[in-house]
């Protein structure tokens, strides 16, 4: 203390606590910090600006101030702007949005689709919120939710039945992203746990199941999926596509949740099962109070990933001929009103994925910091 | 454990009627082809208090690991309060909710709190209807004297508060035996007095106690004997006071200077 180059006002032991010092840079002092502080930053700086300046303003003009809103077709289009192709058609997505949200599902029958995924959300909504009152029953309408949904989309017991194969669009991709996700989850930690066990044909099983998922690429099981299962199943039986289908994806999702699931078990320090077994818990009760909620609160990062993934695994369904809304899309193209307006489409495509991606994201990082104990 | 009654529990602790509580005989334990437990004989009567001490290596945590099933022995025999362990799984999870254990690393569930990692198991294992399980849990709480820290996470507690917690949580399932493995070595100096007072507290209310550490001033105070390993088996086993100044055998006494320089 007594080396200080500044005098200090207090008695040793008695220096109060003070509060630290305001940042007084502001934003000339961020930017001079960050943009300009070395000349290879300087440099940079200056070359991120030419770049801005040469791609947003054409990129804002052909997205927005010049894009055609409302048009019967891509003539009608191209002829409102000052050269065909000079800007966006928005036309072509705002003509086809139906078709490109419900597929073929039949017009008067719509609204059970609405109401499926208003139920989604509130399913999502009051399943994963922390305070909600009447929890359990929240959770219990969250399990029960795909039966629900089954049900709504594909009728039957006084709702009218609707075939599987009129489902495209974005209608068919969050039916095969959704249970894919949903139902790998519970699978994929069951597998996990299998892998982990003392029991060597559980163990077998397991291990034998994941691998073999891995190990072959998810296009060609939609293949298996598609036209082989039949040889596999009892003849005269023939079993939806989109049913089989959605077990492929449910399976294949399952085996890589296994995996991040059992890193999650991997990182859990041995004392947490020693102190579980040692108070006298048995195994399920331990797993379920102890292991299994911070097991899967490490793993959330790898989870989510492997949800992300799935997601858009879910375009693969294109290559067996199920339109989804990249394969729906692409059809569209091939409309004599529409030729030629891919880039509008891909665009569309992409923000629609953009989207729901960022959101499962962002999700989980709300999550991670919702539930870091601090340990 | 009633306070009330230190003094006269004091005296009728040993209960001469031969109760043995642990009863470990012939024990062999190997990790491999590692023999890491030779021929262990013990016995524990009620009310005893043990101190097991020896150089690392020797034993002495895969021993008391033995008793609570953490670690399975191949031959001999260990019996717990009437119970003998084998591969059956109902005497084992019987044997774990008697026998209570203390971590050296404390093992805390860090995503609950204070409060839900002492009740856990009152409400799981024993049934306990969770208001009755707080409220022993807070009783407990008072007792290792943090009862304030009830709504914090164990990762917001210092290591001497996380033990004591510890404790508390293998109390709450109001166990006959209490099994100690190290328990103030990951400690700061400071901290390890309030552990150890809260161990004594508990000695003294007539609990029994096998405990494995360094602290031999803990022993001297509380000790009904003292055991010392080495190599994986038992070489000496005298009341502290004899054990202290009357060691018998030469890599006791080896020992003794080691740890006692200090």
């Amino acid at each position: 203390m007594s080396d200080r180059s500044a005098p200090s006002h207090y008695a040793p032991g008695t220096h109060p606590d003070l509060p630290p010092p305001v940042r007084t840079t502001g934003i000339v002092g961020w930017v001079r910090a960050n943009l300009l502080s070395s000349p290879l930053n300087v440099v940079l700086t200056l070359l991120s600006i030419w770049l801005l300046w040469t791609i947003l303003p054409p990129a804002i003009h052909w997205l927005f101030t010049e894009a055609v809103w409302s048009a019967q077709d891509r003539k009608e289009c191209w002829a409102l702007m000052n050269e065909p192709r000079d800007a966006a058609c928005w036309a072509f997505i705002r003509g086809s949005f139906e078709l490109f949200v419900y597929g073929w599902y039949p017009e008067p029958e719509r609204w059970r689709v609405n109401l499926t995924f208003i139920l989604f959300i509130a399913a999502i909504v009051g399943g994963l919120r922390e305070n909600i009152p009447g929890k359990k029953y929240w959770l219990i309408f969250a399990a029960a939710f795909p039966f629900i949904a089954a049900w709504l989309l594909l009728g039957g017991f006084g709702l009218e039945p609707v075939s599987t194969n009129k489902l495209g669009g974005i209608l068919l991709t969050l039916v095969v992203a959704v249970t894919g996700i949903s139902f790998s989850l519970p699978l994929g930690i069951a597998l996990a746990l299998g892998r982990r066990s003392n029991l060597p044909a559980l163990r077998g099983v397991c291990v034998i199941f994941i691998e073999f998922i891995r190990g072959v690429p998810l296009i060609t099981l939609l293949f298996v999926a598609s036209t082989m299962l039949t040889y596999f199943l009892p003849p005269g039986s023939t079993f939806d596509l989109l049913m089989r289908v959605l077990i492929m994806v449910t399976l294949f999702a399952s085996a890589y949740i296994a995996e991040v699931v059992r890193g999650g078990l991997q990182g859990l320090s041995t004392g947490q099962y020693e102190a579980a077994d040692s108070l006298g818990l048995s195994y399920w009760k331990s797993h379920r109070l102890i292991i299994l909620p911070q097991a899967l609160k490490i793993s959330i990062p790898g989870i989510v990933n492997t949800f992300i993934g799935s997601y858009k695994d879910s375009v693969l369904v294109l290559i067996i001929g199920m339109m989804d809304i990249l394969g729906l899309g692409r059809a569209r193209l091939n409309d004599p009103d529409w030729l030629g307006l891919a880039p509008e489409l891909y665009i569309f495509i992409s923000l629609f994925f953009f989207i729901s991606c960022f959101a499962m994201s962002r999700y989980s990082l709300n999550l991670e910091k919702k539930l870091h104990t601090g340990h | 454990m009633n306070q009330e009654t230190t003094s006269a529990s004091t005296q009728s602790r040993l209960d001469p009627s031969d109760e043995k509580v642990i009863s470990i005989k012939g024990m062999h334990k190997w990790f491999g082809d590692f023999h890491v437990l030779k021929d262990i004989d013990l016995q524990v009567a009620r009310s005893e208090r043990i101190v097991i001490c020896g150089p690392s290596g020797s034993g002495k945590s895969t021993l008391i690991r033995c008793i609570n099933r953490l670690e399975e022995h191949q031959q001999g025999s260990i019996v717990v309060d009437g119970t003998e362990l084998t591969q059956d799984l109902k005497n084992i999870e019987i044997i774990r909710s008697e026998v209570g254990m203390v971590f050296q690393q404390f093992n805390l569930f860090p995503h609950l709190t204070v409060l839900e990692n002492v009740t856990l198991a009152p409400i799981w294992v024993r049934k306990l209807p969770r208001a009755e399980a707080e409220e022993q849990a807070m009783q407990y709480l008072e007792r290792v004297k943090i009862p304030e820290q009830a709504a914090k996470y164990p990762g917001q507690l210092s290591g001497g508060q996380q033990q004591r917690v510890a404790i508390a949580r293998s109390l709450c399932m109001n166990p006959r035996i209490m099994l100690f493995d190290e328990p103030t070595s990951a400690l700061d100096p400071e901290m390890i007095k309030e552990v150890l007072d809260v161990m004594i507290e508990l000695a003294e209310s007539g609990m029994t106690m096998l405990v494995v550490t360094h602290e031999m001033g803990f022993a001297t105070a509380v000790a009904d004997r003292v055991i010392f390993m080495d190599g994986g088996e038992i070489i000496e086993e005298k009341p502290p006071v004899e054990f202290f100044e009357r060691p018998e055998h030469e890599r006791t006494k080896l020992f003794l200077s080691q740890i006692l320089h200090h």
